[in-house]
């Protein structure tokens, strides 16, 4: 694991794209085929899952480094990163730093992989023995990989960019093979380096070819004709994959969804052909109309989907998009034949399978007036397709536009401040809002995005001279900075002292101009909250 | 003030306004340069006492930067140490810091949490030297940053042990550097940047106060990357944060080991804290036995 530490760290101490792009190369040249193939795996941002919670890490740390349990909290919150700070504590003068190198491979199929079957007894000696050995840079990396965190500064292009010059072989040919689901062996990498197709698994989903927010003037795309335009649903981008006699749902988070909306699989066991994938949004569905998205929440948020949640919160899921057809990959087709395709293929099928609706406009000032009846119809705006494109990879820009409304907004007064993570560690940037009530300031929104780097550190400055009160890493400071906060939706929450939960909060701007005892009251968002459940919503 | 007693010429730690400066002699053409050449400054040799008003007062060595000093204060039978900035790392430009018994201490605690905790100087230089190495085999220059007076002149004295070769530095570093060596402190060769004749930069080290960075001074350096030296580049978030592309993990303060050390070794029955994480060192010394709480001051949270 040295080298890949090592390869790590020059990734992560350069912002120029060519040297990245050379010591991945150089690291490919000379590692082990098994060894290269989990360092592309984890390189292209594919992800293990976590071995071990960072509750039970939290714990051997404090047993292991020997330290007050405050002081450990103290230290992780200035550092901002569990993993990090594991191996900051660990690295202490008495210990010895003696671990001969473990290949990559071994480390992870000999050493993580079994890990998930051991007794935790089992796994507390081994990690800590672990932490006590391994020299400061490999502690912190086998610590991403215990909780599942490990990222690192490239993209799955930038890997294929080096591959493609390690193999020789070019960039579009090496990019087809090596996309999608894979299992990372030395019989992978030898199959990639001599050009053989490796073999795809039949879960495996496309890479969701994603939309930009519309930056310029509607009109200066053209005629709207040229364009598919569809409403923008709230809910979860997902693909539904049905091949090899089974049906696979994925989230955009590259997350298998299958288990959660049942009522899907078993209309597209029942209506669609082997070989078929769909893109889509999983939307939360009654009586004609799309639900607000915190209904679908309960669908993947608990831990057991019971009869009653699929009962309350019925779904469909909206196709956009037809990507394989007949086992065929249909993504370099024009869009309007894959959508003529989809319409096709879905005509007559279940209601849960639904194709999104297309909407019309004679030009682009009429289809800006329907755009003012998002927020009545709960969707987030339009999406503009170049009826032309094809099924791209990624953020590519140009084909497909996200046209959304503006988002709801409020001024909300800071309460709380606590120190953020990664490169915002030992800063205060995670804030708690609160608007009033009855003479007081009920918390209703904590967000962490929003300010520039100057206002943050203004910010911060103030929060640390304005402090009322310290618990732990919260700071309490002075109520009389004001914020103006966007969101996206409002739900009535039990679980919140307000009553209400907003849906990603995010600061617009602060409001220096705006003295606390004019922020918004709760009543405001209350109203909000009563608009959107009491309203009637149009087909 | 009637009479400033100085323990090291950082900004925060000496301002004008007083009728009188007291310095360790090794630090006294530093406080000089900084307040200006017609300021009453005194100089004391290290241990050996004065008075002011009814107390006995003597400076010692802090480590901290060239003529740095604790201040130790005696009256009525009781000691009092105040430590100013110190550490317990070796140091070729300054002396280092001698321990005291006291009663009571006032000591810095600006890196005091158990993450902060340095490497041999040496190691972290030879680090350095390899970064530069490597940029120049690229064809770049690499641009150091570290606080004019004191990390920068440490970094030129060690460099020593790698390299004869000359480092440019920025004016402000430059003009400091001119104060060490008169004051006898070994350092490699420096030529100071100037815009007067036209220099290629590339491969060279430059070394720059981190208040350069980003400003329009940099670009006489063409494509370069960038390091800067201290105690935060030992979390890698601060590192991303700052922007730099590579931390080198190099303080003039005491580490967490030597914090602790430093604070149970004096024996004071009493420990006051100043600066940074005060509050942990104080619950920690707290926790083991030993009287300790933070004191509110008006320095700021900087190195």
């Amino acid at each position: 694991m040295r080298d890949f530490a090592e390869l790590y760290d020059e990734i992560d101490t350069t912002t120029s794209t060519n040297l990245k792009v050379d010591a991945m190369a150089r690291y490919f040249r000379t590692a082990p085929p098994a060894d290269a193939a989990w360092a592309a795996y984890i390189l292209s941002g594919r992800r293990l899952k976590r071995f071990i919670g960072p509750a039970l890490l939290w714990r051997w740390l404090i047993e292991a480094s020997g330290l007050p349990e405050w002081l450990v909290s103290e230290s992780c919150s200035a550092v901002g990163d569990i993993a990090e700070a594991i191996a900051l504590l660990m690295e202490t003068a008495e210990a010895t730093k003696v671990a001969t190198d473990v290949p990559l491979a071994d480390w992870i199929e000999q050493r993580l992989l079994p890990l998930r079957e051991a007794e935790e007894a089992q796994q507390r000696e081994a990690i800590i023995t672990w932490w006590r050995t391994l020299p400061y840079r490999e502690c912190f990396l086998l610590n991403k990989l215990l909780t599942g965190e490990l990222r690192v500064g490239v993209s799955e292009l930038l890997v294929t960019r080096a591959l493609a010059d390690v193999f020789g072989m070019p960039r579009t040919e090496l990019a087809r093979r090596f996309m999608g689901e894979w299992r990372p062996s030395a019989a992978f990498w030898q199959a990639l380096r001599s050009g053989e197709a490796p073999v795809q698994e039949a879960s495996a989903p496309y890479p969701f070819y994603l939309a930009s927010p519309l930056d310029a003037d509607v009109q200066t795309l053209g005629a709207p004709e040229d364009w598919q335009i569809e409403w923008k649903w709230d809910g979860i981008r997902g693909q539904l994959i049905r091949r090899a006699g089974q049906c696979f749902i994925w989230s955009r988070g590259e997350d298998v969804v299958t288990e959660r909306f049942p009522e899907v699989v078993d209309a597209a066991m029942e209506w669609l052909p082997d070989g078929v994938v769909l893109d889509g949004e999983l939307v939360a569905w009654r009586e004609g109309s799309v639900q607000p998205f915190a209904q679908l929440q309960q669908r993947i948020g608990r831990k057991k989907l019971t009869a009653a949640i699929l009962e309350s919160v019925p779904v469909r899921f909206v196709a956009y998009d037809l990507l394989e057809d007949d086992h065929a990959d249909l993504r370099g087709k024009p869009l309007q034949e894959r959508r003529a395709r989809l319409e096709a293929l879905l005509a007559g099928a279940p209601e849960v399978l639904a194709v999104s609706p297309l909407v019309t406009a004679a030009c682009w000032d009429e289809l800006a007036k329907l755009r003012e009846e998002s927020r009545a119809r709960s969707v987030e705006g339009l999406m503009l397709k170049q009826k032309a494109s094809p099924y791209g990879t990624g953020r590519q820009r140009g084909a497909w536009w996200k046209w959304k409304i503006d988002p709801y907004s409020f001024d909300a007064v800071m309460l709380y401040a606590q120190p953020g993570h990664g490169r915002r560690s030992n800063l205060y940037t995670d804030y708690t809002f609160g608007v009033w009530n009855n003479g007081e300031l009920v918390p209703v929104a904590k967000a962490y995005s929003g300010l520039s780097n100057e206002e943050i550190a203004e910010l911060d400055r103030w929060i640390r001279s304005h402090t009322l009160e310290k618990f732990g890493p919260v700071r309490a400071v002075e109520p009389s900075q004001v914020f103006e906060l966007a969101y996206e939706g409002i739900a009535a929450s039990r679980r919140h002292k307000s009553g209400i939960a907003l849906r990603f909060p995010r600061i617009l701007r602060w409001r220096t101009d705006k003295p606390a005892q004019e922020a918004d009251t709760l009543r405001n968002l209350q109203a909000v909250l009563d608009q959107h459940r009491g309203r009637k919503e149009p087909n | 003030m009637q009479t400033a007693v100085i323990t090291h010429a950082h900004g925060d730690h000496l301002r004008h306004g007083s009728a009188r400066y007291i310095v360790a002699r090794p630090g006294a053409s530093l406080a000089q340069h900084r307040l200006g050449s017609g300021q009453p400054v005194t100089a004391v040799d290290y241990g050996t006492p004065f008075t002011v008003g009814a107390a006995r007062v003597s400076l010692h060595p802090a480590g901290h930067v060239l003529g740095s000093a604790q201040v130790r204060i005696e009256h009525a039978g009781e000691v009092w140490v105040v430590s100013g900035d110190y550490k317990r790392q070796p140091d070729p430009t300054c002396t280092p810091f001698e321990p005291l018994q006291c009663d009571v201490f006032i000591s810095e605690a600006t890196f005091a949490l158990p993450v902060y905790r340095w490497a041999p100087t040496p190691q972290v230089v030879e680090e350095i030297v390899r970064w530069w190495r490597a940029n120049r085999d690229r064809g770049i220059a690499s641009a150091l940053f570290c606080y004019a007076l004191g990390k920068s002149q440490r970094v030129l004295a060690e460099l020593r042990a790698f390299t004869d070769e000359p480092v440019y530095v920025h004016g402000a570093v430059g003009a400091l550097t001119d104060v060490y060596r008169r004051a006898g402190v070994e350092m490699v060769p420096t030529l100071t940047v100037t815009s007067e004749k036209k220099t290629d930069y590339r491969g060279a080290l430059i070394i720059a106060p981190p208040s350069a960075a980003g400003t329009p001074w940099m670009r006489r350096f063409g494509e370069h990357a960038s390091g800067f030296c201290s105690g935060w580049m030992r979390v890698r978030g601060d590192r991303r944060r700052r922007g730099y592309d590579r931390g080198f993990v190099i303080s003039d303060h005491a580490d967490w080991p030597a914090l602790l050390e430093t604070c149970l070794a004096t024996g004071a029955r009493r420990v006051l804290l100043t600066h940074g994480h005060s509050d942990a060192l104080a619950r920690y010394l707290t926790e083991r036995g030993v009287s300790a709480s933070a004191l509110q001051t008006a320095y700021g949270a900087d190195e």
